[in-house]
This record gives C-alpha cells, sequence and structure tokens, in this order.
C-alpha cells in the first residue's frame, strides 16, 4: 500500500464539531485532485454517529473514519492521539490537516512525534506545486516571515489557522462511507491513568475571532473604570471589545480579550485601535484585518504604518465625540427611514 | 523533585532586523536571549522548588553565543543549566530539536516535571513540548493558563482547548508548557527581576555544554540535526504590508472620516 488521499482531523472533545474542521474539508476537496485518493475525515464520538457523517460527506468527505470512546475519553487528548496513530498506519493519508485551535496544536505534535513525522504549525495555506509536491505556507517571527515548506517524508502533516479557508457549500447529494473503529486502550497505556480530565473549568467569555467590527483598547486607558466608555461605544457600534496586552497584564482585562501573538489572531472586517501603539506582538494579532482605523496622541506611534486610517488624538476625547457622532448619525437614519 | 525547564534562546524580537529583499532574519542584529514565554516556565519552576524541594535543570538547544541567556537563567533560579551546541544539531526542525532535548532529558536520568513556555516568540510552533513529551512516553498538557496543585507525583493544571478551559491531572513525570499569564496556586505569576547579587553569581556559574558524543549513548545521530529533519524551508519572504496607504488625521477631521469610512463598509 502506497500513501494517497488527504486526512482532516475533526475536531470534537465534547463540544460539538468546530467550524474549522468544515474549513479543512473544503480545503482538501480543492487539492485532492492534485494529491489523488480520497478525503477521510477522522473523529472520535461519544454518541451516535449517524448526524454527523452525512453533514460530514456533504462537506467533502468520502471516508468518514470514527472511534466510538466513553464520555470521559472524549476530552482526554491522549486518547485522540492514539487514534490518529491508529487511522494514520492503517489509511496511509499523504496529507493530514488539523486545525490550529490550541486542541490541534497540541495534539498534531504528539502524532506527528509518534510516527516521526514532520509537521507545520499554523498554516495559512496549503498547494501543490507543478511538480505535485506539497507546500505548506505559514508565517514565523511574530508574523514577520512567511515561509514555504515542504516535508521530505509522508505523511505530510499541518496546522491550518481557523478562518483562512471559507466554509464550503455542503452538497447534500454527495455519497460517503463510514468506517467505525474502536481503539484498544491497552495500546495506549498513558491515556488511562497519567491524563485525566477532572472537568469543565471555564468558559471562555468571549471568542473575538469571531467579531466582524472590534474596538481595541491599549496602554492608554488610565483607569479600569474608563473601560466603560469604550464598552458603551462597541455596543454602540455593535462590535467586540478587545484589547492590547499591557491591559491583561494589570488584570483589568481577561486574556480572552486580548489580541496579539500571545493572544488571539483576528482578521475582522474592522479594527479600530484606541491607544495601541503598536509593539510587534500586537500587530502580528492584527495586520490582516480589513479596514484599520487607530487613534493615538503619539504623531510616531508604529501602528501608524499598519493603518488605513491614523487619527492623532486623546482616546478619551474620540471616543466620546465618536459616541455623540453614532449616536446622531444613527438617530438621523431613524428619522428619514 | 527533579525540575527541567526548556529554554529557547531567541532573538529579542522587539530589536530584530529583518532582511527584507531576501525574507531571512538578519540574526547578528540583536543577542540571545531566554524567549518571553520560556521566562514563566522559570518562575513556576522556582515556585514548584519553594513548595516540594529539588532542583532545577534547564535544557537549550542553541550556538554557542546562547551562554549569556543560559547565564540569565541562572541568575533567574536555574541551578544547572546545560546548553546543546554542536555543528551536528544546527538545521533541525521542530521534531529534530525535540529528539535532541528529549535525549538530553533521558541522559539525565530521572525527572519529575518538565516546564516550557506554550512557544516561542521566533518559531511560534509550539511544537516541542508535545513532541518532547510523546518521545519520553510522558503526559502533557499545552496551553496552561493555572496550576492548580503540585504534589510529588501529581500536577493539577488549567489547560486552553480552544473553545473552553479544561481542568487536567496529569500523573508525574509530565510536561507542561505553559501560557502567560499563568496562575500558580491562585497567584498570578510574573517573571521575577534578578538581583544584582545573584546576576554576579549567574555571571561566575558554569554553564555545560553537551554536543553530539555526550549524547551518543541515548540518541540515534540520523535522527539529529538536517538529516533527522523531514521539513524544508524552500521558500521565504519578509510579509510586507499590503500597501496600506495611512490616510493621517487630526482631532474632529478624524470623526467624520471615521465616520464615512465605517458608513461606506456598511457597518454603520
Amino acid at each position: 500500500m502506497s500513501w494517497s488521499g488527504i486526512a482532516v482531523y475533526i475536531e470534537n472533545y465534547g463540544r460539538g464539531l468546530t467550524k474549522t474542521s468544515f474549513e479543512l474539508l473544503g480545503k482538501a476537496r480543492e487539492i485532492v485532485t492534485k494529491v489523488g485518493g480520497p478525503v477521510y475525515a477522522i473523529m472520535l464520538s461519544n454518541e451516535e454517529i449517524e448526524k454527523y457523517v452525512n453533514v460530514l460527506v456533504a462537506y467533502g468527505a468520502d471516508e468518514v473514519v470514527v472511534y466510538r470512546v466513553e464520555d470521559k475519553e472524549l476530552p482526554n487528548i491522549l486518547v485522540h492521539k492514539c487514534s490518529l496513530v491508529d487511522a494514520i498506519s492503517q489509511l496511509m493519508p499523504k496529507l493530514v490537516l488539523f486545525p490550529a485551535t490550541p486542541w490541534g496544536r497540541s495534539l498534531a505534535p504528539r502524532v506527528a512525534a509518534s510516527l516521526g513525522a514532520g509537521l507545520t504549525a499554523d498554516c495559512l495555506d496549503v498547494y501543490v506545486d507543478d511538480g505535485g509536491g506539497i507546500v505548506q505556507v505559514r508565517p514565523a517571527f511574530t508574523g514577520n516571515i512567511i515561509a514555504h515548506i515542504k516535508t521530505v517524508t509522508y505523511p505530510v502533516m499541518a496546522t491550518i489557522r481557523p478562518g483562512v479557508f471559507p466554509v464550503p457549500t455542503p452538497d447534500s447529494s454527495r455519497k460517503g462511507r463510514v468506517i467505525e473503529r474502536t481503539l484498544n486502550l491497552k495500546v495506549c497505556p498513558s491515556a488511562k491513568d497519567g491524563y485525566r480530565v477532572l472537568g469543565l473549568s471555564r468558559e471562555k467569555k468571549v471568542k473575538i475571532q469571531e467579531a466582524k467590527v472590534i474596538i481595541s483598547i491599549g496602554r492608554g486607558v488610565r483607569s479600569r473604570e474608563d473601560i466603560k466608555l469604550f464598552e458603551e461605544l462597541a455596543e454602540e457600534l455593535s462590535a467586540q471589545l478587545a484589547c492590547s496586552r499591557p491591559l491583561v497584564d494589570v488584570g483589568w482585562m481577561e486574556k480572552d480579550f486580548q489580541v496579539g501573538f500571545s493572544g488571539n489572531i483576528v482578521k475582522p472586517k474592522v479594527y479600530i485601535a484606541l491607544g495601541i501603539s503598536g509593539a510587534p506582538q500586537h500587530i502580528a494579532g492584527m495586520k490582516d484585518s480589513g479596514l484599520i482605523i487607530s487613534v493615538n496622541i503619539d504623531p510616531s506611534a508604529p501602528i501608524a504604518k499598519y493603518s488605513d486610517i491614523f487619527v492623532i488624538g486623546d482616546m478619551y476625547e474620540f471616543a466620546k465625540k465618536f459616541l455623540e457622532a453614532v449616536k446622531t448619525s444613527k438617530s438621523g437614519e431613524s428619522r428619514v427611514g | 523533585m527533579n525540575i527541567v525547564v526548556l529554554i529557547k534562546p531567541t532573538p529579542d524580537i522587539t530589536k530584530v532586523r529583518f532582511n527584507i529583499e531576501r525574507g531571512t532574519v538578519d540574526r547578528a542584529s540583536t543577542s540571545l536571549e531566554i524567549n518571553p514565554f520560556d521566562l514563566y516556565a522559570i518562575e513556576v519552576a522556582r515556585r514548584i522548588k519553594r513548595l516540594l524541594g529539588g532542583t532545577i535543570t534547564s535544557i537549550s538547544m542553541a550556538p554557542p553565543q546562547a551562554e549569556i541567556a543560559l547565564r540569565d537563567a541562572i541568575a533567574r533560579g536555574v541551578d544547572r543549566a546545560i546548553l546543546l551546541s554542536d555543528k551536528r544539531f544546527a538545521g533541525a526542525d521542530t521534531l529534530a530539536t525535540s529528539y535532541t532535548l528529549a535525549s538530553a532529558i533521558k541522559k539525565l536520568g530521572t525527572f519529575d516535571v518538565i516546564l516550557c513556555g506554550e512557544k516561542s516568540v521566533d518559531g511560534d510552533t509550539a511544537h516541542v513540548g508535545p513532541e518532547v513529551a510523546e518521545l519520553l512516553g510522558i503526559p502533557h498538557a499545552s496551553f496552561a493558563t493555572r496550576v492548580d496543585k503540585v504534589e510529588t507525583d501529581k500536577i493539577v493544571v488549567e489547560s486552553d482547548y480552544g473553545d473552553a478551559y479544561y481542568e487536567v491531572e496529569l500523573r508525574l513525570p509530565a510536561l507542561v508548557a505553559l501560557s502567560r499569564p499563568v496562575v500558580f496556586l491562585g497567584e498570578v505569576v510574573e517573571p521575577s527581576i534578578p538581583k544584582v547579587s545573584d546576576v554576579l553569581r549567574a555571571r561566575r556559574a558554569k554553564v555545560e555544554v553537551w554536543n553530539a558524543d555526550d549524547l551518543k549513548d541515548v540518541a540515534d545521530p540520523s535522527k539529529l540535526g538536517i538529516s533527522g529533519s523531514p521539513t524544508r524551508v524552500v521558500r521565504s519572504y519578509h510579509a510586507l504590508e499590503k500597501g496600506r496607504e495611512v490616510k493621517v488625521v487630526k482631532g474632529d477631521e478624524g470623526i467624520n472620516v471615521v465616520l464615512r469610512a465605517l458608513k461606506e463598509l456598511g457597518v454603520l
């Protein structure tokens, strides 16, 4: 048997299938004609799989490989690791795609190390070159360098940044096949007693990656109470409030709200940075946004050159006047309407 | 407790310069320092040592000039610093790097907990922690935001899964890759600034340098460096901004310009 096809890891640790899994199926479908072979969807499930299978096939899978596990095993990353090592050894896909979510970035390296496979992290694209080689595109050096990477052995493995590929249109006429497998946990000893999930600890307060409009505040904020003003502005614009690292460091905002290299990488339609000077780590987290507007009292703030509109001014004064202007503009529209 | 900290000496990302034409990093433009994420691993290691006793050993794979970063690690509380440095380690991708680090840990002998930062500021892969754990056959947790309990045989951490945070108990030996900020037993941990006396002590301390021969009993030479690396960079370029032409405005004019732009986009 030789290496053939593309396997997509469908992320499911007990909270349903994540959107990125479908983005990856779409990409796999797009390049599989050049790679050759089928598109496999590999997942773990603690429940009846019927509802998943039809959906995964409609989104592009030819074969859905499901490992049935107990409830308590589903959030155990080592159970996923052992299942994937089993699946990849059986199916021998040329390319394996994982979502570059925290879970995917924790799981994929373990699978790669177990198989002795090459892995490329947090890719922005995967394509097949004229010679039929699989090329992975990824940022490095806090987003400053873009590298094209080839893997000289099989399987080629990559984690893909969420949101870079569109969710494909499902085709309910597609036909596929299901392969159900059970994992012998004896071959996976450390999963049984080395790693024990005690439970859900906290929900995420927000998912700022999903926001269309983001208002982000930084070091210019003078006190915790002042955040209310910017919250109000965000609400008026139906925007998500976010922040840069200093506000997390002082404990005024939680990390779920942080944009940047060590927080969340975002790509909204509009990004408005208030009182953020633009450290490289922050730029890495927002530079691919649609329209970038920044407001800073310092005309030499580095964020200026990453912005489409740079307003020189005080972030407080801007926020107050802008809030009024937005309210006036809205009431004007409603009078006309 | 035998605590191992994996430290990556990295260029200072706020000072490093890039060769825009060639798409490469000018490594001579700044000296190597401890990867900022790893500072949190050192600090958590100190807290565990304070609680349960033991020693902190750091392991790094880097060129010889990384020694300065390891002296900083000693000043910050590392008891023994080991630098894996050899031309035969060069060109390693994350798999070969993890293999080399795991081999060095095997050579150390016993270990209870291995700590590292969640990722590095230069490579940004977050691979090395989980890969080292897999190669050593021990459990790991990545993107750990809290350490809630640590005992001689287990560690309880909160791990970011992406959609939510989960509480996970790892049986020791285990590896934990730490996020920042990180909470240790209810207290937010910040890297401490070394005292002058510690800096002076670190200046005289010994940094052990191990080469490939030192690992010959534990490592297969074909799995080191470029020969052990399945991935190859075939092309690289500077991520030039897509020509954002910034419109600079002041005061009230700014309000109108922004309002107009948002209306054009249909946001307002």
